[in-house]
C-alpha cells in the first residue's frame, strides 16, 4: 500500500498534458514589469531608481523585514520607471519596470552548467546566502526560504522534508525539473539539509511520476539519509501538513507549524534554486512555468524570467484559443483566475492554466442534500457545510469554534458538492472575519 | 487583449457528482426488487409502481410551480425516487387514490413545506407510508398473497403479522413451522408484503451498487442489521418460543428496504461516520422493540422516523475524524 494522508482528499482529474515536454527557454522580452511584493510578508524596498543601469541579477529591492525577501534583476537594462502596475491579484501594486539592453550578468553569478557538489560553508553561511537570493517557497505560497530555515529556539529539526508532489492537477513544472535537474536538486537538498543541521531528507513524490521516483531514487543512493517516498496520488498532499502526515504519519497540531513535530518542508524548485545560489551564486530571477490547457495547442515547461508578461509565455505555447474562458495564474484548485493575461510572472507562478468557456463558469447552486462527501473529503477534519452555514449567518464564534482557521483552502469541498455549493467561497470569508476578530483580540 | 476572463475564486475544477447523477444511481440500485415485484404482483405492483412516481413527480412539479412558486426541482429526480420508494412500502392492492393521497404528503408535507430537498428532517417516502399506515390501517395491511403460491387477490397476512398474532393468542412459535415461510423463501422473496420489501436478495444486489457508486457507506446499513440481529439474538436465546430467530427479524418485513434504502437517505441520516452508527444502533433497538413488544408487527418506519428526528443531534455532538486537534 502506497502512503497517503490519513483523512480526506480528493482525486481531480491529472490532465498532465505537458508532461515529459523538455524545459524551454523564452527569449527575453523588450521590457519587464517586477513587483515588489512576490513573497507572503512586507513588500521589499526598491534600491534602484529610474534611469539606473542594471544588470541580470543585481539587487532591485531589499528585504523588508524579517519576513520578506531581497528581488533581483531578471534582466540587463535600465530601469524605465517604478509604478503602480496590475499584477495576478488583481490589484495595482508597485513594480519596477525595466526597458531591456542586451543580457549581461553580475560576474560573480557561474553561468557553466558544470555541476558543484563541494562546498565549506557553514549552516548560517548558507541561510545566509539563501537570504542573499531572495528565495522564496517556489511551490506557489512564496514564503521566504529563509524564515523556514531559521529553527526556532527551543526547537529541533529532525528531518527535511521535499515537497516533489506536484498534486495539483494540469502542472508539470516541478516534474519536469527532476527529471533534467535531477542531480542539482540533489545538492540542493544536501545544502538544505546541512542548512538546518539535519541527517534524513524524504522527497515525497506521487505515484503518477514513476519516472521521477526512478530517477531521484538513483540519484539518492549517493547521499545517506536521503530517500524518495512514493505516496498515492491524492489531493492536496502537496499540502505542507499532509505531506508530513503521509510520508512521516506525524500530525502536525491546529495553528503549529511544521516544525513542532521535527519536519522543515521544501519544495523541490526551491531545493534547485537553493543549489543555483549557493553553488552557482545566482539569485532566483527565474522559474519553470507550465503552461497548459485543454485547448492549448502547444501543452509546455517554460523556464520564465520574473517580469516576463504572461501573454508571452501564452503566445509561447501556442496563443490564446478562440475558447478561453478563464486564465489561471497556478493550477485549478488552488489557482487564482486572471484578469488579464499582461500580468508579470512572479516568484510564486508555477503554472498558466488556460480554461475553455465551457470549464470557466459555476454550475447553479443547489440545497445541500447532507451527503457528508465535503466532510469526507475536507483533509483538515472540519464540516465544510457547517462553516459554509455559519458565514452565510455571520455566525463567526461557532465558526471559531468549528476551527475554520485550520482550513487550507485547497478546495476540496468545493470540488466534490454535488449541490454544486461553493464552500470554499463561504469558508475563506469565515475565515477572513475570524482572523480579525483574533488579531483585533490580541490586541 | 479584448477578451473579458472570467474571474472566480479557486477551485476552478469541478467534481462529476450532481445530485441528479446520486438520485439516479439510488434509482437504478432499485430496479431489481421492483422488477421483482413485478413478477410477483404482477400488474397490481406496475400500476401501484407508475401511479406513485406520477403523482409524485406531478405534485413535485404542481406545488413548486404554483403554490411555492420556486424553481421546478424535477429534473433532480428526487420526485422520481421518492414516488418509487413509497411505491415500494406499500401493498400492491392499495387503491389508487390511497396512493395519489400518500404522494401528496410525502412530497407536499414531506419535503416541500420544509423548503425542498434537503431541507426535509424526515425520509419524504416514510412520512407518507406512515400517513397511509395511520389513516388506512386496513388496505395498508392487506397483502396480496405471493402469485406463485396462491391465487391472484387473495389476501394474507406477512410473515411478521403473522408471528405477532400466533404470539399474542399464545401460540409457542415450535407450532407455527408449517405457517412460517423458510428462510430461503424469504431471502429469495417468495413472500407476501409491500412491493419492495419482499427480496432480501434483490435489494441487497441494488445495495451492493450504491455502495460501489459511493452512494452510501457501510455504516448505516450494518450498523442497524447488526443490531437487529444481536437484540433479536439475545431475546431468542432467552426464550425462542416466544421470540423468534435473528434471521426471521433481518429478512422479514422491511428491514431491508429500511436498512438499505430508507435509512441510508442522505438528507435525513447524520454526516460522520460515528453518528451514522449511533443512528443505525437506534433504528435497530426501536425497530426489534415495536416488532416485539409494540403493538404494530412492523416497527423499521418508525425507527427510521424517530432516528430522523435525532440526526440533527447526531450530527452536532459527532464530529469527523480529527486532524491535529486531539490535543486540545
Amino acid at each position: 500500500m502506497l502512503k497517503t494522508f490519513k483523512i480526506g482528499g480528493v482525486h481531480p482529474a491529472e490532465n498532465k498534458f505537458s508532461a515529459g515536454k523538455q524545459i524551454e527557454t523564452l527569449p527575453i522580452p523588450d521590457m519587464v514589469t517586477v513587483p515588489i511584493a512576490q513573497h507572503i510578508g512586507a513588500p521589499s524596498t526598491p534600491v534602484v531608481k529610474k534611469g539606473d543601469e542594471v544588470k541580470v541579477g543585481q539587487l532591485l529591492a531589499q528585504s523588508a523585514g524579517f519576513v520578506s525577501a531581497n528581488i533581483h534583476s531578471p534582466v540587463s537594462g535600465k530601469v524605465f520607471k517604478i509604478d503602480d502596475v496590475l499584477d495576478s491579484s488583481g490589484y495595482k501594486k508597485k513594480a519596477i519596470i525595466i526597458k531591456v539592453e542586451g543580457d549581461e550578468w553580475e560576474e560573480t553569478i557561474d553561468r557553466s552548467t558544470d555541476l558543484v557538489k563541494q562546498t565549506d560553508l557553514s549552516p548560517k553561511e548558507i541561510v545566509d546566502r539563501v537570504a542573499q537570493s531572495g528565495i522564496v517557497g517556489l511551490g506557489g505560497a512564496t514564503f521566504p526560504t529563509h524564515v523556514k530555515l531559521a529553527v526556532p529556539q527551543g526547537m529541533t529539526a529532525e528531518m527535511l522534508l521535499i515537497n516533489a508532489v506536484e498534486c495539483e492537477p494540469y502542472l508539470t513544472a516541478d516534474h519536469q525539473l527532476m527529471m533534467e535537474k535531477g542531480a542539482e536538486i540533489m545538492v540542493g537538498i544536501d545544502l538544505l539539509m546541512k542548512a538546518i543541521g539535519v541527517k534524513k531528507a524524504i522527497i515525497g513524490i506521487e505515484n503518477n511520476k514513476p519516472d521521477a521516483i526512478k530517477h531521484l531514487s538513483q540519484l539518492a543512493k549517493e547521499y545517506a539519509g536521503v530517500e524518495v517516498c512514493a505516496l498515492k496520488v491524492q489531493y492536496p498532499q502537496g499540502g505542507e501538513k499532509q505531506l508530513i502526515n503521509a510520508a512521516t504519519g506525524r500530525e502536525v497540531p491546529s495553528g503549529a507549524l511544521p516544525i513542532s513535530v521535527g519536519c522543515v518542508v521544501n519544495n523541490v524548485g526551491t531545493a534547485y534554486a537553493v543549489y543555483e545560489a549557493v553553488m552557482k551564486n545566482k539569485p532566483l530571477f527565474e522559474r519553470v512555468v507550465t503552461v497548459t490547457g485543454k485547448s492549448v495547442s502547444k501543452p509546455s515547461n517554460f523556464m520564465a524570467r520574473v517580469g516576463m508578461s504572461v501573454s508571452q509565455l501564452v503566445e509561447a505555447a501556442g496563443g490564446l484559443p478562440e475558447d478561453t474562458g478563464k486564465v489561471i495564474s497556478g493550477g485549478p484548485m488552488m489557482g487564482k483566475a486572471l484578469v488579464t493575461t499582461d500580468v508579470p510572472v512572479t516568484k510564486g507562478t508555477s503554472g498558466v492554466l488556460i480554461m475553455r468557456e465551457e470549464e470557466a463558469t459555476r454550475r447553479t447552486m443547489k440545497n445541500c442534500i447532507r451527503c457528508a462527501k465535503c466532510v469526507s473529503a475536507c483533509p483538515m477534519g472540519l464540516e465544510p457545510y457547517l462553516l459554509m452555514t455559519y458565514a452565510e449567518k455571520k455566525m463567526w464564534e461557532e465558526s471559531e469554534d468549528s476551527f475554520v482557521m485550520d482550513c487550507i483552502e485547497c478546495g476540496s469541498c468545493s470540488y466534490t458538492c454535488p449541490a454544486d455549493r461553493p464552500l470554499l467561497d463561504y469558508i475563506r470569508l469565515g475565515k477572513g472575519t475570524v482572523g480579525q476578530i483574533m488579531r483585533s483580540r490580541k490586541k | 487583449m479584448s477578451k473579458f476572463l472570467t474571474i472566480s475564486p479557486s477551485p476552478h475544477v469541478k467534481g462529476e457528482e450532481s445530485v441528479q447523477k446520486i438520485m439516479l444511481w439510488v434509482i437504478l440500485a432499485m430496479v431489481p426488487a421492483m422488477v421483482w415485484s413485478f413478477v410477483v404482483f404482477g400488474m397490481g405492483a406496475i400500476i401501484t409502481t407508475s401511479v406513485a412516481i406520477l403523482s409524485c413527480v406531478f405534485f413535485e412539479y404542481a406545488i413548486s410551480r404554483f403554490i411555492l412558486k420556486t424553481e421546478n426541482s424535477v429534473g433532480d429526480l428526487s420526485a422520481f425516487l421518492t414516488g418509487m420508494l413509497l411505491a415500494f412500502n406499500v401493498p400492491s392492492s392499495l387503491p389508487i387514490w390511497m396512493i395519489i393521497i400518500g404522494a401528496l404528503v410525502a412530497i407536499g408535507i414531506g419535503k416541500l413545506s420544509f423548503g425542498g430537498l434537503g431541507n426535509n428532517p424526515f425520509n419524504p417516502a416514510l412520512v407518507g407510508r406512515v400517513f397511509l399506515l395511520i389513516s388506512f390501517p386496513v388496505d395498508m395491511t392487506s397483502w396480496p398473497v405471493n402469485n406463485n403460491s396462491g391465487v391472484d387477490g387473495v389476501t394474507g397476512a406477512t410473515p411478521l403479522g403473522l408471528v405477532k398474532e400466533a404470539i399474542s393468542s399464545g401460540t409457542p412459535i415450535s407450532q407455527l413451522t408449517d405457517q412460517v415461510p423458510s428462510n430461503m423463501d424469504l431471502f429469495f422473496g417468495n413472500i407476501g408484503g409491500s412491493l419492495g420489501e419482499i427480496s432480501a436478495i434483490a435489494l441487497i444486489l441494488g445495495a451492493l451498487f450504491m455502495l460501489y457508486k459511493k452512494v452510501i457507506t457501510w455504516h448505516i446499513p450494518v450498523s442497524i442489521l447488526g443490531t437487529m440481529f444481536v437484540f433479536a439474538g439475545l431475546l431468542w436465546t432467552v426464550d425462542s418460543e416466544q421470540f423468534m430467530n435473528p434471521m426471521f427479524h433481518l429478512l422479514t418485513g422491511g428491514a431491508m428496504l429500511g436498512a438499505l434504502y430508507m435509512a441510508t437517505d442522505m438528507v435525513t441520516s447524520p454526516m460522520t461516520p460515528k453518528g451514522q452508527l449511533i443512528y443505525g444502533i437506534g433504528i435497530g433497538i426501536i425497530t426489534i422493540s415495536i416488532r416485539v413488544f409494540g403493538a404494530y408487527p412492523e416497527g423499521i418506519s418508525f425507527a427510521i422516523l424517530i432516528m430522523n428526528a435525532v440526526t440533527p443531534l447526531l450530527n452536532r455532538y459527532c464530529k469527523p475524524k480529527d486532524f491535529g486537534r486531539r490535543a486540545k
